[in-house]
């Protein structure tokens, strides 16, 4: 499967052979699971396994959930306490269901910010980069359904802001805002059918996860240099990587431990701290929350969203150009999606040969205003949209697209990148030093200590 | 097979072409009905209509129905809301259409043409001593929450607490982010204390 030179799965014994003659599933799993990996991978590289065991997790709990749970307007509120008070464990597959959530969503931003910080979507990965995008898509949909199902406040008021977005496409806006709800309004139906699609999801993530997998297979993994693999000889890509089992697969579940004790902490201790408590009152048409805000994961890119109001030249320009089709709202829409096409064009939009930013002077930079603006952004969007906090909502949206379309595509072209290893073997050592069982001295300038 | 050198490849294009679109077509004939289910079932469109007793209501109160999912403000304005809302210039409305279902498009957000009459019309002359009625979807034109009302706001009569606009006597926004005015639906008086909504 991989491109790296590597040893193959040899069927031993008759009934291996017997197996692998008609399906080599045997090798299949051997090629997975031995797959040659770049020795100097650091802690960034464990984000991946922590994901593949949220959806684990999160579809796990989600499936005994659903065995106790009732999708209709009357029931939904009292049938989730139900499962709070009376269903042995409820309270805890819950609690975990809701909260693994929000740790999927920080592993998958970390996850991403890994990516864009050591350049893994640049050639030959843009189509691993592409599925994982979709896939982030997917999540998004997954959770926001999934937060309306409990039908409290926020659940209904969200879905209601949510699904309004969809109102604002000219023409057909409405339309298609209809055949989402299935009524004028959020209600039963659309209960109903988000509990179907919320189960649906998670199972095409589940398919999109293997695609990318096999997508980086096939290129190998990328690494914190940036540097290819050799695969010139099997000696030479044997002094760069080391098998998947036992190596990475050790690391990655000793670095799961770690997280799985703040996250169970979290669960046992502080359960509703990433909530909000108005979803403990049942949803009622008849009032608004006075506060409407989204899960914290959302709020990026809600900020984004809510950030283009009727007041800034370009939405006026945008409005004017167009004879009225594209208005405020509209293009807050626009801006909101367009943030995440943005982030998945990075591969065509990046013009620097460098993958990795640690030999990036200037990119740095750049990269870190990135990371501290998606805090900026994540803050200002549970704040009212009233005061200062618009213009810096507009101001953190316009560095989010300024980012993948001016920065990245200026900075390969007047940035001098430094000198990078040859080899990964050459970094490894330089890191490591050649005794494998030290850890060597110039660990301590690196960006991001590893083992 | 090589096309260029294959005498019949245009007959072979064309059956390709007819094949591939009868296929094309045959898809979506099927994939409709699938989408089309998820539209609003029979029973959600049957609810288009109420009946909304109104006896109950005198000067100054107000109702709120559940309407197709979204509240509909029922309000028995009092003389003074009334005579309020004709006193403001038409220069000084945010959104000078009525956006009243029950009246042509364009209609200017005149008292006339938001309030009801109690015999039931919209539009022509009116007085306030008369009394008027004023039935408005509670939907905020900006993001859809529900405005407070019996006088909230800085005009004398709703206001939306998530990102504060403004709406005067006459439901009219006046200031805030909001675009438009609160919409008036469907409304008849079926009898003297009877309102159809739809």
């Amino acid at each position: 499967m991989s491109g790296i030179p590597h040893d193959h799965y040899e069927p031993k014994t008759r009934g291996e052979k017997w197996l692998d003659r008609r399906l080599p599933i045997v090798g299949l799993m051997y090629d997975v699971l031995m797959l040659p990996t770049p020795k100097n991978l650091n802690w960034m590289w464990i984000w991946g396994i922590v994901l593949v065991f949220c959806l684990v997790m999160q579809i796990l709990t989600g499936v005994l959930l659903a065995m106790h749970y009732t999708p209709h307007v009357d029931f939904a509120f009292a049938s989730v306490e139900h499962i709070m008070r009376n269903v042995n464990g409820g309270w805890a597959i819950r609690y975990i269901h809701m909260n693994g959530a929000s740790l999927f969503f920080i592993a998958v931003y970390l996850h991403i910010f890994r990516g864009l910080y050591y350049g893994s979507y640049k050639a030959p990965r843009e189509v691993t980069w592409i599925i994982g995008m979709l896939i982030y898509v997917l999540m998004i949909g997954t959770a926001f359904m999934g937060y309306v199902l409990p039908w409290g406040q926020m659940s209904f008021w969200g879905a209601t802001v949510i699904t309004g977005l969809f109102g604002a496409i000219p023409f057909i806006g409405e339309g298609i805002q209809t055949w989402l709800l299935g009524g004028p309004a959020v209600d039963n139906a659309t209960l109903n059918r988000f509990l179907s699609l919320h189960f649906l999801l998670p199972f095409l993530i589940l398919g999109l996860v293997i695609v990318h997998v096999w997508a980086f297979h096939t290129t190998g993994n990328n690494n914190p240099t940036g540097v290819e693999v050799r695969r010139t000889s099997k000696k030479e890509a044997d002094a760069d990587t080391l098998p998947f089992w036992p190596y990475f697969v050790i690391k990655d579940l000793f670095a799961l431990v770690l997280i799985l004790v703040v996250f169970f902490a979290v669960v046992g201790f502080m359960p509703n701290f990433l909530g909000h408590p108005d979803n403990y009152i049942e949803a009622n048409p008849l009032a608004t929350p006075a506060h409407i805000v989204p899960e914290w994961y959302f709020l990026p890119f809600y900020a984004i969203l809510r950030a283009f109001d009727g007041e800034v030249w370009v939405v006026i320009a945008a409005n004017f150009l167009t004879g009225g089709i594209v208005d405020a709202k509209f293009f807050g829409v626009i801006a909101m999606f367009g943030a995440i096409v943005v982030m998945a064009l990075a591969p065509w939009l990046d013009t620097s040969s460098v993958r990795s930013g640690r030999y990036r002077p200037m990119f740095k930079w750049w990269f870190w205003v990135f990371i501290v603006n998606f805090f900026v952004l994540m803050w200002v969007g549970a704040r009212p949209a009233e005061g200062i906090y618009p213009y810096i909502a507009l101001i953190g949206s316009t560095y989010w697209f300024a980012y993948f379309l001016v920065i990245l595509p200026l900075l390969g072209v007047i940035e001098k990148p430094l000198a990078q290893p040859r080899t990964i073997e050459e970094d490894f050592n330089d890191h490591y030093g050649t005794d494998h069982g030290k850890p060597g001295s110039g660990s301590a300038t690196a960006p991001t200590p590893a083992e | 097979m090589s096309h260029t050198e294959d005498p019949s490849g245009d007959r072979r294009d064309f059956l390709y072409y007819a094949t591939a679109g009868t296929g094309l077509v045959v898809a979506g004939a099927a994939a409709w009905p699938l989408v089309n289910s998820m539209n609003p079932s029979l029973d959600v469109q049957a609810a288009s209509q109420l009946r909304v007793d109104v006896s109950g209501l005198s000067e100054g109160t107000q109702l709120t129905v559940l309407f197709l999912g979204k509240p509909v403000f029922i309000r028995r304005s009092t003389q003074d809301e009334i005579e309020a809302a004709q006193a403001v210039e038409m220069a000084d409305l945010v959104d000078p259409d009525a956006r009243n279902d029950n009246l042509p498009d364009g209609s200017a957000a005149t008292a006339p043409d938001r309030f009801i009459r109690p015999d039931g019309a919209y539009g022509g002359d009116f007085t306030a001593e008369g009394g008027a009625w004023l039935v408005m979807t509670g939907v905020c034109t900006h993001l859809g929450c529900v405005p407070l009302g019996d006088g909230a706001g800085d005009f004398g009569g709703w206001f939306c607490p998530c990102h504060g606009s403004h709406y005067d006597t006459a439901g009219r926004i006046r200031q805030g982010p909001a675009p438009r005015n609160l919409q008036i639906p469907a409304v008849e008086f079926i009898d003297e204390t009877t309102i159809l909504l739809g």
